[in-house]
């Protein structure tokens, strides 16, 4: 079976092109499952499920979904097995700069909103870091001149991902995206698989359960801000 | 880049083959795509952006310079061959003109001499009713300023041979001179347009139905002296809305043409 993970930040656009890009690889027989991973609800399987797929939902709820895809991915794997599929596509929200959902023999996408991305590009983290391929949405909304721009800023910070622009709303893009899935290479288990990025784990004591504030109650890695660095300014 | 760029015809959404066979894309030409919704044409031009070998959903091929396999040029993002102009883009940058336009040649390998700043603020300034300056912020310009910056970027800055225009707004900048400025840089044009001024100004129009090119279309002289006409009836319309905004009472004497 052949794995992709698409991952990106909330409303960027996955679901759009994901969905027409589906429409295309079906015209080849592919058979595709898609599991939709969200924190709190997420209305996606209803859109997938128009194309009459396997879709699955998994809520992460209070842990970060990168983590919990981690947790879940060979059991999302195996489900997709059984039913029947050859390609599984994973679409997971990309919300914490600090994690990346990627596994290493995965097809790695990720997919960013230009509009909201184009001006801090250097805080998109692991996620871009990481990727096989980097999507670039909403490019309807955007000058080329400015997308340029853009591109350059990603080369920078991953020189080997593939990067293409997609529009979500007329499709375009969708027949390239989906050569580069039905070329992807295919497995039959990904036991034993690694993910590309190493995630911060849980390691104060808010991360599990504690909700006073003050010094006392503070367990574990405590990273203190560091006051002596703000503006010269003061009202005293 | 190359020269030209062949389109062999696949087959439509029925699976039949598509009714024109062959078709040459030239530089220095403006191409409409002119069909209902549904009816493939962005199809057309994704096939045409990842040069399409034959084994798509259409089954086109995409050939160049008369018949060579364009192995090379596909996939990457530096060897892309479509740049896209379309009425809802916006710039979105916090920065001045200036400070952008020199940073942007930066970024696309282009040698940052002054001049070429120059040259796009002066092709734009050409197109847009209202001035450009250098240090506008480019977030306030306002629509036809930054169509007209946006083309005259893409004539002068744009690495791709081909163009794509999504409808462009009529308001604020001279769309017969933008045209002209696009297919003057040496590029193919393509123009997605429901607007018929827009529309005639393809020397071809490809019609599209049903998923497949079904009709090549010569813009015949009358077509051309229709295009004339609509042009100076949309210059009129132009000046009305001048007038209107400037807050004038419009009279006999203004002399509109009408
Ligand atoms: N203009 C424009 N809008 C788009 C594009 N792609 C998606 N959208 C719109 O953006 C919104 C979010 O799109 P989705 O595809 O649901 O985004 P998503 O990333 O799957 O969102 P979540 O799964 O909720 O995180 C929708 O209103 C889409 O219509 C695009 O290329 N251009
Ligand atoms: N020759 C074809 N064979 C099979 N499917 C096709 C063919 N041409 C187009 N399609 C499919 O038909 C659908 C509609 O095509 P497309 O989006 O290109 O239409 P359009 O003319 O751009 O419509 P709009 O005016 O709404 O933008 C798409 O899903 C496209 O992949
Ligand atoms: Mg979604
Ligand atoms: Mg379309
Ligand atoms: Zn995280």
């Amino acid at each position: 079976m052949k794995l992709v993970i698409a991952a990106g930040p909330p409303a960027s656009g996955k679901t759009s092109i994901l969905f027409k890009t589906i429409k295309y690889l079906k015209g080849f027989n592919a058979k595709i499952a898609v599991a939709k991973l969200d924190c709190l609800t997420s209305d996606d399987e209803r859109v997938y499920e128009a194309l009459n797929i396997p879709v699955i939902t998994g809520l992460s709820e209070n842990l970060c979904p990168d983590h919990f895809l981690a947790i879940n991915i060979i059991e999302i794997f195996n489900w997709a097995k059984k039913s029947g599929a050859d390609y599984l596509i994973v679409e997971t929200a990309g919300l914490c700069n600090r994690c990346a959902p990627f596994i290493d023999r995965a097809l790695n996408i990720c997919l960013i909103d230009c509009l909201s991305s184009i001006k801090v590009p250097k805080k998109l983290g692991p996620i871009v870091t990481t990727s096989d391929i980097i999507l670039i949405s909403k490019v309807d909304m955007v000058s080329q001149a400015e997308r340029e721009v853009f591109v350059y800023n990603l080369i920078q910070l991953n020189p080997t991902a593939q990067i293409l622009e997609v529009n979500g709303l007329s499709g375009f893009g969708s027949q390239r995206v989906g050569n580069i899935i039905l070329n992807s290479p295919s497995y039959d288990s990904i036991d034993g698989d690694i993910l590309r990025h190493s995630m911060p784990s849980a390691t104060c004591s808010y991360c599990v359960g504690e909700i006073r504030i003050g010094g006392m109650y503070q367990q574990g890695i405590i990273n203190k801000m560091d006051f002596s660095k703000g503006s010269d300014f003061s009202y005293v | 880049m190359f020269k030209n760029l062949l389109i062999i015809g696949g087959q439509d959404k029925n699976e039949n083959r598509e009714l024109i066979g062959e078709l040459y894309l030239e530089k220095g030409k403006i191409y409409t795509i002119v069909g209902p919704t549904g009816s493939g044409k962005t199809q057309l031009i994704e096939d045409i952006e990842c040069l399409s070998d034959g084994f798509g959903l259409t089954k086109r091929k995409i050939l160049i310079d008369d018949g060579i396999s364009p192995q090379h040029l596909r996939s990457s993002y530096q060897n892309r061959l479509v740049s896209h102009l379309s009425q809802n883009m916006h710039f979105i940058l916090d920065m001045s003109v200036i400070n952008f336009l020199k940073m942007r040649l930066k970024c696309t390998n282009f040698p940052d001499d002054i001049k070429s700043v120059e040259k796009i603020l002066e092709y734009a300034n050409e197109l847009s009713g209202e001035k450009i300056l250098g240090h506008f912020s480019l977030t306030t310009l306002s629509g036809g300023q930054s169509r007209a910056l946006m083309i005259a970027d893409v004539a002068i800055n744009g690495t791709t041979p081909i163009i794509l225009i999504d409808e462009i707004e009529n308001a604020g900048i001279d769309r017969l001179r933008a045209m002209k400025i696009l297919v003057d840089s040496d590029k193919i044009v393509l123009v997605v347009t429901h607007d018929p001024l827009l529309a005639l100004y393809g020397h071809k129009r490809i019609v599209m139905k049903n998923g497949g090119i079904s009709k090549i279309i010569n813009r015949n002289p009358y077509e051309l002296s229709l295009l004339k006409q609509l042009h100076s009836i949309n210059k009129v319309t132009e000046t009305i809305r001048d007038d209107l905004r400037r807050g004038k009472q419009l009279e006999k004497e203004c002399f509109y043409g009408l």
